[in-house]
Parts: structure tokens; C-alpha cells; sequence
């Protein structure tokens, strides 16, 4: 019987272009991948994320990694939770409708705790919408899209370099907490170019799986998790023997289908992320020193927001924004102690109110939260921001 | 907002539009090491059709990527200008393809047979280039020899001569070569 054939690791930092490059969203989020050490793709192209798909078909075999493209969504995220338990890390990329069909695997990927990206370029829905037209329509979604209780954490990227920075982030992220993490783009940041410097390898932060420490036994527990929360992961192929499955399962990993086990699983599975929120959190704040009135804007409506901030600024107005890097987890804490200092909190949102809701439960009625909604297809410009703020101060 | 200069882009899909306005935008971003952000009209037509591509040059970090007041526009097609010249304020310099843009009735407005010179050249493709030879020599958005290398950079090596002719008839159209001593 001859050896399985493996394939040879490629070298640490092998996927790093380090420079000055003018790219897009969607290829910065693809460089952050490879960079990261993803080896394993599995997508079915759609705009307006075909472009990370492109640079992964692109880049990947010559990397010793994998690209597939799948039958459909449902099977790309199925085939990136596979990679990982390959001990691949690996990434999907999508947009609205395959992000649709993917919260079945993602479910299935938060339960059995398998690290691996989800990118979601958003664009305008419902179902297949306006295919080539921005939206920010999917936040919700990335939150309470699969049924079930689920902890969260998705990244909103404001700018190409951004899209590199939190790729890694996300993969990062994702082994240290053991779960899928979603990337949360839009269409104006894939599409848009602008400088973005890839550092040097060593000076780009990679968190590396965490693998168990003792060697394979009769009595290892693989899901056995360590003070936070994260256990170690024996990945296939590494002589450990792990069952994995979408049911409720004990620390062995076999469906135990009793009320005690699911709220010990499910409330850790919550825990690991509400515990470790404080590290997770990441926000931009601009002038919210002694803001009047702040808004609070993510992604690409966040360009829109900062130019607006500053306009109001000059003309003396206390205006300041808050822009949420990580979606989810949402920084509560942060946006609950501006309400109490802030008259009105103005929300412009490439949606019909989805974070504005979530600020609203912060604010807790200290502070009026003006919502701007707006249906996709084109983002606020910064002038309709900067006449609400006034507006909402007279 | 006198520190933002917007330069929009505007032909018929196929003739480079977009790539024309990427290559600006490395030329700024990279050789300059200025600020520049790089945006495309964006739609199911493939080729054909009105399509435009725009930069936003700054000295400082550009935040909203949107044409608002363009300081340039290039028109390359006759439906581009009916759909986009209108976005051309009074202060901003047109540049536009004789041959297939009906003359503006404006003033800062330069025409080039921006085609015509490409074809002459063996290859109607690098009109786009010929196009950014004319911007580098007509306005200030950018640093002419920052762009000739972003230009260069964006082409396979065996066609480097023949854009970078195309970009030097653009940039000395309608002007006497100047001869360093």
C-alpha cells in the first residue's frame, strides 16, 4: 500500500506581497487571506465578490493550496469546513444570495467550532436584487441568519487596505476562538482602489491553530475546552480520533441530546465570545471628545460620515463618529457611554435600520437615534449626513 | 475641499476607460505617494454602452470616492458625452476625441483625435494611453512622468514602445516638443 499522497507545506510567509500595490477591496481581502496562511478556497463566483475568487484560482495552486469552485454556495462553505478539518485554513467568499445559502453550514460550522472566513461583499437585496449595486443589507443576517443561539463576530472593512488588514484579522480571529468569522464588505469597497501596503511576513501577526498537548489516547476529549472557553482542535490526519457533528455534543464530541449538555455547549459556544468581547472589539472614534451629536457609520457610508464630520467641524459643530470595525460583536459599551453625553445619534445605513436599532438599545432613550436609511444601490453622500446632524441639533 | 482634485473618465466599455483611470490612480497613489481612490460606473454591459471610471487625487486621505465636481473630464464617445459631460462645471478642463465627441460649447474645452494618432500607431487600443499623455500635458492632476511609468507598468513588455509613443503624442499634442538641453 503506497502513502497517501500529501502535499508539502508551502514555507511561512510564502503568500505575503509585500509592497505598495493599488488594488481593489475584493484583492486585498484575498491578499489578507494568503497572507494569513489560507491554503484552501471553496466558492461559486458572484458579483461583486467574483474578484476575491479570481486572485485565489489565481494564486492558490501556486502556493501548494487549494481552489474549488463548488456547485453552489451550500458546498463551498461544506467544503471549507471540510479543508479545516484538514488543517487547512480556509475561506469562502459570496454575497447575498450565496450568503443565503451558506447559514445552514455556517450553523454547522459555529456548532462544531471550526475555524475558517466567510467574506460577504454585500450587495442590494432581497433575493438576487441589484447585482452590481451596494448595499448594506446583510448585518442582520450575519448575526441571527442561522437558526439557533449563536455568538458572533463579523468585521466591516471602510477601505481596501482595511479589507487587507481585517482578512488576516478574521483569520486570526477565527483560530483563536475556533469558529467562522465573516468579513463584511460591500460593493464600493471591493470595487474601489486605493493604495494598500502589505508589511513585510514578520511583521504580520498570524495566530496558528492551537493543537492539543498531549498525544492521541483513548481518553482524549476534543472538545475539552481550555480557561477561554477555545479547546484545542485535533485536526483529521493527526492520529487523534475526533467525531464531529451538528447535533449537541459532549466534551468526546458524540450527540448527547439532553437539556444539561445543550446549555453547557450552546452556552459556551455564547460565552467564548461575550467573555472575550473586550479583546475582540474594535472601533474608530473621530471627535466624539465633546460631540453634540454623534454618527455612527461602518463600511463604505463611513467615508461618507468622516468627510461630513469634519465639514461640520470647520463650521464649528460638535460632530463626532463612531464606526464600528467589528460589527458583531457590537461595542455596546462604547456607544451606551456616548448616548449619555451626546444629544442624538444619527445612523446612516445602506439599509432599511439595522445597526441603527441595535444603537437604539444602547442609547436606552438618553439619546434621540436618527436613522437614514437608504435601499441600496448608492451610498449616503456626505452632505445629506451633515444636514441631518444639523437638523437633528436645531 | 480645494485639496481634492476629481478626474472622471468616460467612453464606451472596451476602450480602456476603466484601466485608464487605474493607471492614473497608481501613478498618484504609488509613484506620487499622494492620495488617490479609484471608482467605476458598474453594470451588467460588457462592451458597448456609456461607462465611466473616475479618481479622486488628494493630498490627504481621500474619504467620500464620489465625483461630485470633476476638475477633468475625459470624453471618449458621443453617448458618454451626452450621459456624463454634463457632470463638467464650469472651472473643469474637458478633454475629448475629436473624431468621435461632437464639440463642446464651452470654454477649457481641448479636443485630440485621441483614436486617430492610436491607429497611426498600429494600435487604435492605446487610445486611452494617448488620452493620459494629453491629461499629463493639459492639467496638473498629476506628475507627467509618474504617470508615463504608471502607463508602462499596466503594459506587457513587448507593447512598452508602442504606449509609451502613444503616451508622448498625447502629452505633446497640439504643443512644439520641448527640447531639454
Amino acid at each position: 500500500m503506497s502513502e497517501p499522497a500529501v502535499l508539502p507545506s508551502p514555507p511561512a510567509g510564502a503568500g505575503v506581497r509585500t509592497g505598495s500595490w493599488f488594488l481593489n477591496g475584493d484583492e486585498a481581502v484575498a491578499e489578507g487571506a494568503l497572507a494569513a496562511g489560507c491554503r484552501f478556497f471553496g466558492g461559486y463566483p458572484i458579483t461583486p465578490a467574483t474578484e476575491i475568487a479570481e486572485v485565489m484560482a489565481r494564486r492558490l495552486p501556486g502556493l501548494g493550496g487549494v481552489y474549488i469552485q463548488m456547485e453552489d454556495e451550500i458546498a463551498s462553505l461544506a467544503a471549507v469546513l471540510g479543508a479545516s478539518w484538514g488543517a487547512r485554513k480556509s475561506m469562502t467568499a459570496t454575497s447575498g444570495p450565496g450568503f443565503s445559502l451558506m447559514m445552514e453550514n455556517y450553523g454547522l460550522g459555529l456548532m462544531t467550532e471550526t475555524p475558517c472566513v466567510i467574506v460577504d461583499v454585500m450587495r442590494a437585496g432581497p433575493s438576487t436584487g441589484l447585482p452590481t449595486a451596494t448595499s448594506q443589507g446583510d448585518v442582520m443576517q450575519a448575526r441571527w441568519g442561522t437558526h439557533g443561539d449563536v455568538g458572533v463576530i463579523a468585521l466591516v472593512p471602510s477601505s481596501p487596505q482595511e479589507c487587507f488588514d481585517l482578512t488576516v484579522e478574521a483569520f486570526n480571529l477565527s483560530e483563536e476562538y475556533r469558529m467562522p468569522v465573516v468579513v463584511l464588505a460591500d460593493e464600493v469597497i471591493g470595487h474601489m482602489r486605493e493604495r494598500v501596503v502589505i508589511p513585510p511576513a514578520s511583521e504580520i501577526r498570524i495566530v496558528e491553530r492551537r493543537v492539543p498537548g498531549a498525544p492521541p489516547s483513548p481518553g482524549f476529549l476534543p472538545f475539552e475546552p481550555g480557561e477561554d472557553l477555545v479547546p484545542p482542535m485535533a485536526c483529521a490526519g493527526e492520529g487523534y480520533r475526533v467525531h464531529v457533528t451538528g447535533l449537541t455534543h459532549d466534551e468526546r464530541g458524540y450527540p448527547v441530546l439532553d437539556a444539561p449538555t445543550q446549555r453547557r455547549l450552546v452556552g459556551r459556544l455564547l460565552e467564548k465570545v461575550r467573555r472575550n468581547a473586550p479583546r475582540i472589539l474594535r472601533c474608530e472614534e473621530v471627535s466624539t471628545e465633546d460631540a453634540e451629536v454623534l454618527v455612527v457609520a461602518y463600511g463604505s457610508v463611513a467615508r461618507s460620515a468622516r468627510e461630513a464630520v469634519r465639514v461640520l467641524r470647520g463650521k464649528g459643530v460638535k460632530a463626532g463618529l463612531l464606526r464600528p470595525i467589528t460589527v458583531w460583536p457590537f461595542p455596546t459599551t462604547r456607544v451606551r457611554a456616548l448616548a449619555r453625553r451626546v444629544r442624538a445619534i444619527v445612523v446612516p445605513e445602506v439599509n432599511f435600520g439595522q445597526v441603527a436599532y441595535e444603537v437604539d438599545r444602547c442609547a436606552r432613550g438618553r439619546a434621540r437615534v436618527s436613522l437614514m436609511p437608504l435601499l441600496g444601490g448608492s451610498i449616503h453622500a456626505p452632505g445629506e449626513i451633515a444636514d441631518r446632524v444639523e437638523e437633528v441639533l436645531r | 475641499m480645494s485639496d481634492r482634485t476629481e478626474i472622471l473618465f468616460a467612453g464606451f466599455g472596451g476602450q480602456g476607460i476603466v484601466l485608464a483611470a487605474t493607471i492614473l490612480g497608481r501613478a498618484v497613489a504609488i509613484h506620487e505617494g499622494r492620495h488617490a481612490v479609484q471608482i467605476q460606473s458598474y453594470g451588467p454591459e460588457a462592451r458597448g454602452g456609456a461607462c465611466s471610471a473616475s479618481v479622486v487625487v488628494s493630498d490627504r486621505p481621500v474619504d467620500y470616492p464620489y465625483v461630485r465636481d470633476p476638475g477633468v473630464v475625459v470624453l471618449m464617445s458621443r453617448a458618454a458625452a451626452e450621459k456624463y459631460g454634463g457632470m463638467a462645471g464650469p472651472g473643469a478642463v474637458v478633454l475629448y476625441d475629436e473624431d468621435l465627441v461632437p464639440r463642446p460649447d464651452r470654454a477649457g474645452a481641448h479636443p485630440i483625435p485621441a483614436t486617430r494618432i492610436a491607429a497611426g500607431l498600429g494600435a487604435r487600443m492605446a487610445a486611452n494611453v494617448v488620452m493620459l499623455g494629453f491629461l499629463a500635458g493639459r492639467t496638473d492632476a498629476v506628475d507627467p512622468d509618474a504617470l508615463k511609468r504608471a502607463v508602462l507598468e499596466a503594459v506587457p513588455a513587448k507593447h512598452r514602445s508602442l504606449n509609451e509613443k502613444a503616451f508622448l503624442a498625447g502629452m505633446t499634442h497640439g504643443r512644439p516638443l520641448e527640447v531639454h538641453a
